[in-house]
């Protein structure tokens, strides 16, 4: 599944409008603590969090995920989402919410782990 | 074995809204110089990691990569506080971070657990009062 089949899937709207939706994504996830997504972030990741902070942009992108998927509605400062665009990494925002968005890609086949 | 590449980074206490500039400046020099694949990840992550203990916990300091054909080392060298119990920091979900810290999402008590992990060769020392020096090292692929 591409980032941009996700959008669609998720009615998700782009944050990102500067790369293109075009990366795999290989797995799914979510969790809100750092410091855990970073022990266990995987290359092609799916990250669902409501974290919106700079830090998450610097996780995702060294973990090399596939997006960052904001849930109910939750948006990024404009400073963040240009450090998204600086670093290829697709954000998504989406109406669902964290619960909603994981079973719709489990049931599209996205495993937990590549 | 012959120096390639050493840069330096000086890291400031709380400081979280320029955490992660060192790791991703780290990761993306060491692609410059044809690292790939899971080492290079496993480098990232563990540079990320070093560096938000140095924002977190210390008062500040320096990370340090250095490059050789064969493998890359990071050191991370702070001005204190120190840890008073290194056994009880390496383990699992063990975390001192404060309520800042917290609602950012990190103390899971995970960082230097997940060093270990991804570097090929670990090692902390620490004096209460003076300061704490992580050395890691990963192998490169020839």
């Amino acid at each position: 599944m591409k980032v941009s089949e996700l959008t669609a899937l998720i009615g998700a709207k782009n944050l990102t409008t500067e790369i293109a939706e075009d990366k795999e994504i290989l797995c799914g996830y979510a969790c809100d603590l750092l410091s855990w997504v970073m022990a266990h972030g995987e290359e092609g990741m799916a990250w669902v969090t409501v974290q919106t902070h700079m830090n998450v942009i610097a996780v995702a992108s060294l973990a090399e995920m596939a997006c960052v998927v904001l849930p109910e509605g939750i948006t990024m400062d404009e400073e963040i989402l240009a450090k998204a665009n600086s670093e290829g990494l697709s954000v998504l925002s989406s109406p669902m919410t964290a619960y909603e968005i994981c079973g719709k890609l489990f049931a599209c086949g996205i495993p937990a782990h590549v | 074995m012959e120096e390639l590449f050493r840069i330096s980074y000086p890291v400031a206490a709380a400081d979280y809204v320029n955490a992660g500039k060192a790791s991703t400046d780290i990761k993306r020099r060491l692609k410059q110089l044809g690292v790939g694949g899971d080492v290079l990840r496993r480098v990232a992550v563990a540079s990320y990691e070093v560096e938000l203990n140095l924002v977190i916990h210390s008062m500040g300091g320096e990370l340090t990569l250095t490059v050789f054909p064969d493998e890359a080392q990071l050191v991370s060298a702070d001005v204190g506080p120190g840890i008073p119990d290194v056994d009880m920091a390496m383990r699992e979900g063990f975390s001192t971070a404060n309520d800042e810290a917290r609602s950012l999402g990190f103390g899971a008590g995970m960082g230097l657990p997940n060093m270990k992990r991804n570097a090929d060769d670990f090692s902390i020392t620490s004096e209460l009062g003076k300061g704490t020096t992580i050395s890691m090292s990963f192998k490169l692929a020839q």
